[in-house]
């Protein structure tokens, strides 16, 4: 079934018959990441930083340890840019606040993307709403696409921030990052990334991507859920105000005065997931055991064929068209409301995602309420997407 | 029957396919959504007189559950008084999110139509929100639209 050697995934193996063509919501879980949480429930359970005993700092180690995982995973220059947060949401949401409180002033400008998911969406709108900066969309283009001449038709000098996927949950669009960040940098804006969708997916460097931040969740890339990473570069985290309040983030409390603890601590406030940070670690693990630029190299074959099957079928509309791509295809069939495709494919035990996939202004510009969409991942072959197409030419019979 | 024609059965695609009472809507309007799913139906009541609903039409994108189910609720409701309305609305939604522990049918003593060949969706907990949407978005309008004195008002309970 695997195209790659991926060694063990044990739901996926109790189902054998399960088409799980839902991976750009959450990913199912390699055997090694499940055994880490365990074993460090089993071995190594303690509160972190708090304690003098061998047994807190063997979980304080642990959890250190997944901290320079990611660091060295992801291209950063230390681990002290590497914010554990409890997702995607939760990581842009505390850049949106302490980004805009730190360096905007009223009359500023943000720019998010059309292709944006409502976790980018939101926390900017919440934060320009409350400090009076303003919110532009960079549209997309016919083939779902960023062209940075639209970015430069929207740009002022008002314009601070940039933020985009580097891939669109919808449209399975990869993003030119590098050239979007030169843009943004030579006009002294910020740049930031919701990685998503990416990072368990094709290989993955900041310095590289030339982004000043980047989130991401664990569930997404094989990995436990409740955890996720807000990368900042150091200079930029080092002067950020603090988001949350609580304990690990301060340095100093009395009656009179509070001090903050240092990066990335400033912004961890409250006791961390350790579970969730071992566990990622251990995803990490597994990814790099399959070399990233393999596991790109399929996946990329799988999007061209996805893309090629469903356009042959007839009265289907595939959104997106994107030179490069990831293997995430969002469609609609004539006829067939998105949540009733979901259940007949749902019966041939296909499971894929339909709604409006968080992404409610893509979805207005792309004409529809709703849609279905099939993303994959390692897990996935090209038998997927033959079951998949069959099940489609039947489901329009069934509901005609 | 296999699962999903338990969920879609005849009558359902049959209303789903050729709704009764859907046509494009002007004047006065509510509409009503499911933001999870963005479903949206527009409903308007047809009042004859201050208290019989000539008709409920309605228009607007859904699932073939939520369709049928605001077609067969436009059939059951049309020629009903506000009160027999806000009835069957109670009825048809306990119906329809029946638990099957339940030892009383909320169906019990009273005409569901249609509706019943909806039951189907308990099977499935992810889609009776679908088919209670045009009933939540009926029940609200009937509720909004009754004026002060007649929910005081002492004829509401002779007895």
């Amino acid at each position: 079934m695997f195209t790659l050697k991926t060694g063990r995934f044990p739901l996926l193996e109790a189902n054998p018959n399960l088409v799980y063509l839902d991976n750009a919501s959450t990913t199912q879980k390699p055997e090694p990441v499940i055994r880490a949480i365990s074993e460090y429930y089993q071995t190594r359970n303690a509160n972190v930083h708090r304690a003098v005993y061998r047994l807190a700092e063997a979980s304080t180690y642990a959890y250190e340890g997944a901290r320079n995982r990611v660091a060295r995973f992801i291209g950063a220059s230390s681990s002290k840019e590497i914010v554990f947060t409890r997702g995607t949401t939760e990581a842009l949401n505390l850049i949106a606040h302490s980004l805009t409180r730190t360096f905007l002033h009223p009359g500023d400008v943000i720019i998010v993307t059309q292709m944006d998911h409502h976790s980018n969406i939101v926390p900017f709108w919440l934060a320009a709403r409350e400090q009076g900066l303003h919110l532009r969309f960079w549209p997309i283009t016919q083939t779902g696409e960023l062209d940075i001449q639209d970015l430069e038709t929207l740009w002022s000098e008002q314009v601070r921030v940039v933020t985009l996927p580097h891939v669109s949950n919808v449209l399975g669009t990869v993003n030119p990052i590098p050239s979007v960040a030169s843009f943004v940098h030579e006009r002294g804006a910020f740049l930031v990334l919701d990685a998503a969708q990416s990072v368990g997916h094709m290989p993955f460097d900041v310095s590289e991507l030339g982004c000043d931040m980047a989130a991401f969740s664990s569930h997404k890339m094989y990995g436990p859920m409740g955890i996720g990473v807000l990368w900042v570069r150091e200079q930029i985290l080092d002067s950020l105000v603090p988001y949350q309040g609580g304990g690990e983030m301060i340095a100093t409390v009395s009656e009179t005065d509070i001090t903050f603890n240092e990066p990335p601590y400033r912004f961890e406030a409250g006791t961390p997931n350790v579970e969730g940070a071992v566990g990622l670690a251990a995803a990490i693990d597994f990814l790099d055991s399959l070399d990233r630029e393999k596991i790109w190299e399929e996946e990329q074959k799988l999007a061209r064929y996805g893309a090629e099957v469903l356009s042959d079928i007839e009265h289907l509309t595939l959104y997106g068209e994107a030179a490069i791509r990831a293997p995430v295809f969002t469609f609609n069939l004539e006829g067939v409301h998105s949540h009733d495709l979901a259940q007949f494919l749902d019966s041939r035990s296909i499971a894929v995602r339909s709604g409006h996939h968080c992404a409610q202004p893509l979805l207005h510009r792309l004409g529809a309420t709703s849609a279905v969409r099939a993303s994959l991942g390692i897990c996935n072959s090209k038998e997927d997407l033959d079951r998949l197409v069959d099940a489609l030419e039947d489901a329009r019979r069934y509901f005609q | 029957m296999n699962e999903l024609d338990i969920l879609y059965q005849e009558l359902i695609l049959q209303h789903y396919k050729h709704p009764r009472n859907r046509e494009p809507l002007s004047g006065n309007f509510i509409i009503h959504e499911n933001p999870s799913c963005g479903d949206s139906l527009r409903l308007q009541i047809e009042w004859e007189g201050s208290d019989r609903i000539r008709r409920v039409v309605f228009d607007g994108h859904g699932c073939a559950i939520s369709i049928a189910s605001a077609s067969i609720m436009t059939e059951l409701l049309s020629g009903r008084t506000r009160l027999e309305a806000l009835e069957i609305c109670k009825r048809s939604l306990s119906y329809l999110r029946r638990d099957p522990r339940d030892s009383m049918d909320p169906g019990e003593g009273i005409d569901l139509g249609d509706l019943r060949a909806l039951a189907g969706v308990r099977q499935f907990p992810l889609r009776v929100k679908c088919a209670t949407l045009a009933w939540h978005g009926i029940e609200k309008e009937l509720k909004s639209t009754i004026s002060t004195p007649k929910l005081v008002g002492k004829d509401l309970n002779p007895r």
